[in-house]
């Protein structure tokens, strides 16, 4: 019996302490050892040249909001090139004084991708919210109906544009992979080699080069008088381009899938729409929500591609601004701007990415 | 084999047929995987395939739910011939419920949407319903308090309860089961087999190939013995394990009864 451990023994056994304090925390992961204590006094170095300067340049030196002579005489940043800009940066050539519609437009859009990201408000009711929605968006923005002036769509730019091409076209272009994965995967073989060639035709050419067909080729085989809005061509672009590597991302999702999942499926009697909606789909796009949300975000700095068939985006409002003679030579602080704009928004959509992971994996 | 292991355990059976297979031939690429099987199944009739791995015993429950498709002869299942006709399959795939050797519970679905889903989407009943008849089925593999967890949660032993209950929930006049206990740790074998045998003893019609063979003692009225494709061997379960009449099942036998 001299070998049985007594129950109370095993409760006093404490786990080993791991951490001691600040000091005990820098030792373990700041000098644990020679290579990593040069790398961090080198870090720090690098740190203490670039940083102070920086936030003497940014935040000390700065003025915030003068005329563009006051700027000739600071040392610091112009941020001015900020407030005097903004509304063409944001609004693009949209008539000055109506410029309360995109406003408004922007702010519904905000609202419902608000709304949209809480997966307990996925009812019906959001469906319809929607609809009305794009509805009085596209209103705002067009006019020409209830007393609103009519606005033609070449004028509209800046930050509007570059959410409108990323937010409808991020939105068609997710489904439309997703069926072209499921095309690629089919025992049709009509289904199948279309799905094949799309995906690779679209994957094999560059997006410039799609735009400007569509911008450029595409109008030459319309038949005279007919036009496409020229808005409308480049969302298709981006549609098509961005769902082809959507479409393979999913299938690779479709392949982790096991066999025994869809004789599961089957042998309850489900169809193959059923079993692709209930049980593998909610699988594995889950499982690749990571690349699809990588894709997303390069798509949604890829809509700045426009500018080379003479849309205002963004970014191609920003450029014309520092082309104003009173503003040139303040690229820095108006690309600052624009980049803290594109980072919100690829950042957003790889929180929400992350938040949607950890719920959907409460299974596992 | 030309001739149907005879059904000596059959008298107190109905004599209605529920599934009745004529010279089933199948092939994976070259190789002849079930060659010639002949078998009828009466209703509440319950038959344990056994045999040596690679034999095809899993094929032919898997071709009796079209999971595999036979290339020569006839299945003909609660009256429907099985043929390429996908509503004729889907209708007889919801009369014949299969468990599988490694559960196959959708891991993105609760157990009780585990349960309700083939009810409401394939018989169409409402969703309350649905979850009553969910909770009675869980409740009778005594498991209705893990109605809410994931299947990922669960032990293997209750995954494959779970199992068992979501294929009872479509109200199926058969049930299949491909080896349900051979993926479990030893100590949960049990208390799946004893779910089985309470459904036994209820009268459900069961086809299920397995090697245990305490099992299939005590519940089945036939056995059959399976070897390269062909049905060996059938016969009670006294005159089987008593009374081997062939050699290779004298072998198999000799090799898993130690």
């Amino acid at each position: 019996m001299a070998n049985v451990i007594q129950p109370s023994r095993i409760e006093e056994i404490k786990p080993p302490v791991v951490h001691v304090g600040a000091i005990g925390w820098l030792k373990t992961n700041l000098f644990n050892n020679w290579f990593n204590s040069v790398l961090t006094v080198v870090t720090i170095l690098f740190l203490l040249k670039t940083v102070p300067p920086f936030i003497r340049w940014a935040f000390i030196d700065s003025v915030w909001n003068t005329p563009s002579q006051a700027c000739r005489h600071a040392t610091g940043a112009c941020w001015s090139i900020i407030p005097h800009n903004y509304r063409f940066i944001i609004f693009g050539f949209f008539p000055y004084n109506l410029q309360w519609r995109p406003l408004l437009a922007m702010i519904i859009l905000f609202v419902l991708l608000f709304f949209s990201q809480n997966r307990k408000h996925w009812k019906k009711s959001l469906a319809y919210s929607w609809i009305a929605g794009l509805f009085i968006m596209w209103l705002l923005l067009k006019g020409g109906l209830f007393g609103l002036a009519s606005v033609d769509s070449t004028q509209w730019g800046g930050l509007l544009l570059t959410l409108l091409l990323s937010v409808f076209g991020l939105t068609a272009a997710y489904p439309l992979g997703v069926v072209l994965a499921l095309g690629r995967q089919s025992k049709l073989p009509t289904v199948k080699m279309l799905s094949i060639v799309y995906i690779e035709a679209i994957r094999g050419v560059p997006l410039i080069s799609l735009l400007f067909m569509a911008s450029i080729i595409f109008p030459l085989f319309l038949p005279e008088g007919v036009t496409i809005n020229k808005i409308l061509r480049a969302q298709i672009a981006i549609i098509l381009f961005t769902a082809a590597y959507i479409a393979e991302v999913v299938r690779g999702g479709l392949q982790a899938m096991v066999r025994g999942q869809y004789e599961a499926a089957e042998s309850l009697g489900l169809n193959y729409y059923q079993t692709m909606r209930l049980i593998i789909l909610p699988q594995a796009l889950k499982i690749v929500i990571p690349p699809t949300v990588s894709i997303l975000i390069s798509a949604f700095k890829d809509t700045s591609l426009v500018v080379i068939i003479a849309l205002y985006d963004l970014l191609k409002t920003t450029q014309t601004v520092l082309s104003d003679p009173r503003w040139m030579g303040y690229s820095r602080e108006a690309y600052i701007f624009v980049s803290i704009i594109y980072f919100l928004g690829c950042f957003s959509m790889s929180n929400y990415s992350r938040k949607l992971e950890k719920e959907l994996s409460r299974g596992d | 084999m030309d001739k149907e292991p005879s059904a000596a355990a059959g008298q107190d059976l109905p004599d209605e047929l529920i599934i009745e297979i004529i010279d089933m031939h199948k092939w994976f690429g070259d190789f002849h995987v079930l060659q010639g099987i002949n078998l009828t199944v009466h209703k509440q009739e319950r038959i344990v395939i056994c045999g040596p791995s690679g034999s095809g015993k899993s094929t032919l429950i898997r071709c009796i739910n079209r999971l595999e498709e036979h290339q020569r002869g006839h299945i003909i299942v609660d009256g429907i011939e099985l043929t390429n006709n996908i509503k004729n399959i889907e209708k007889i795939r919801m009369e014949v419920g299969m468990v599988f050797q490694h559960f196959n519970l959708f891991p993105h679905l609760s157990i009780v949407e585990n349960l309700t889903l083939g009810p409401i989407w394939v018989r169409k009943t409402a969703k309350k319903q649905a979850e009553e008849t969910a909770m009675y089925y869980l409740e009778k593999v005594h498991i209705a308090e893990q109605a809410k967890k994931y299947p990922g949660q669960l032990s293997g032993g209750q995954q494959q309860r779970v199992a068992i209950a979501r294929s009872l929930c479509m109200n199926p006049k058969v049930m299949l089961f491909d080896e349900p206990t051979s993926a479990l740790d030893p100590e949960m074998i049990k208390e799946v087999l004893d779910v089985m045998i309470e459904l036994a003893q209820e009268g459900m019609t069961m086809i299920v190939v397995t090697h245990e063979m305490g099992f299939a003692k005590s519940v089945a009225h036939r056995v059959l013995f399976m070897d390269s494709g062909q049905i060996v061997e059938g016969n009670t379960p006294e005159a089987f394990f008593e009374n081997p009449q062939h050699d290779r099942t004298k072998l198999f036998l000799s090799q898993i009864l130690h």
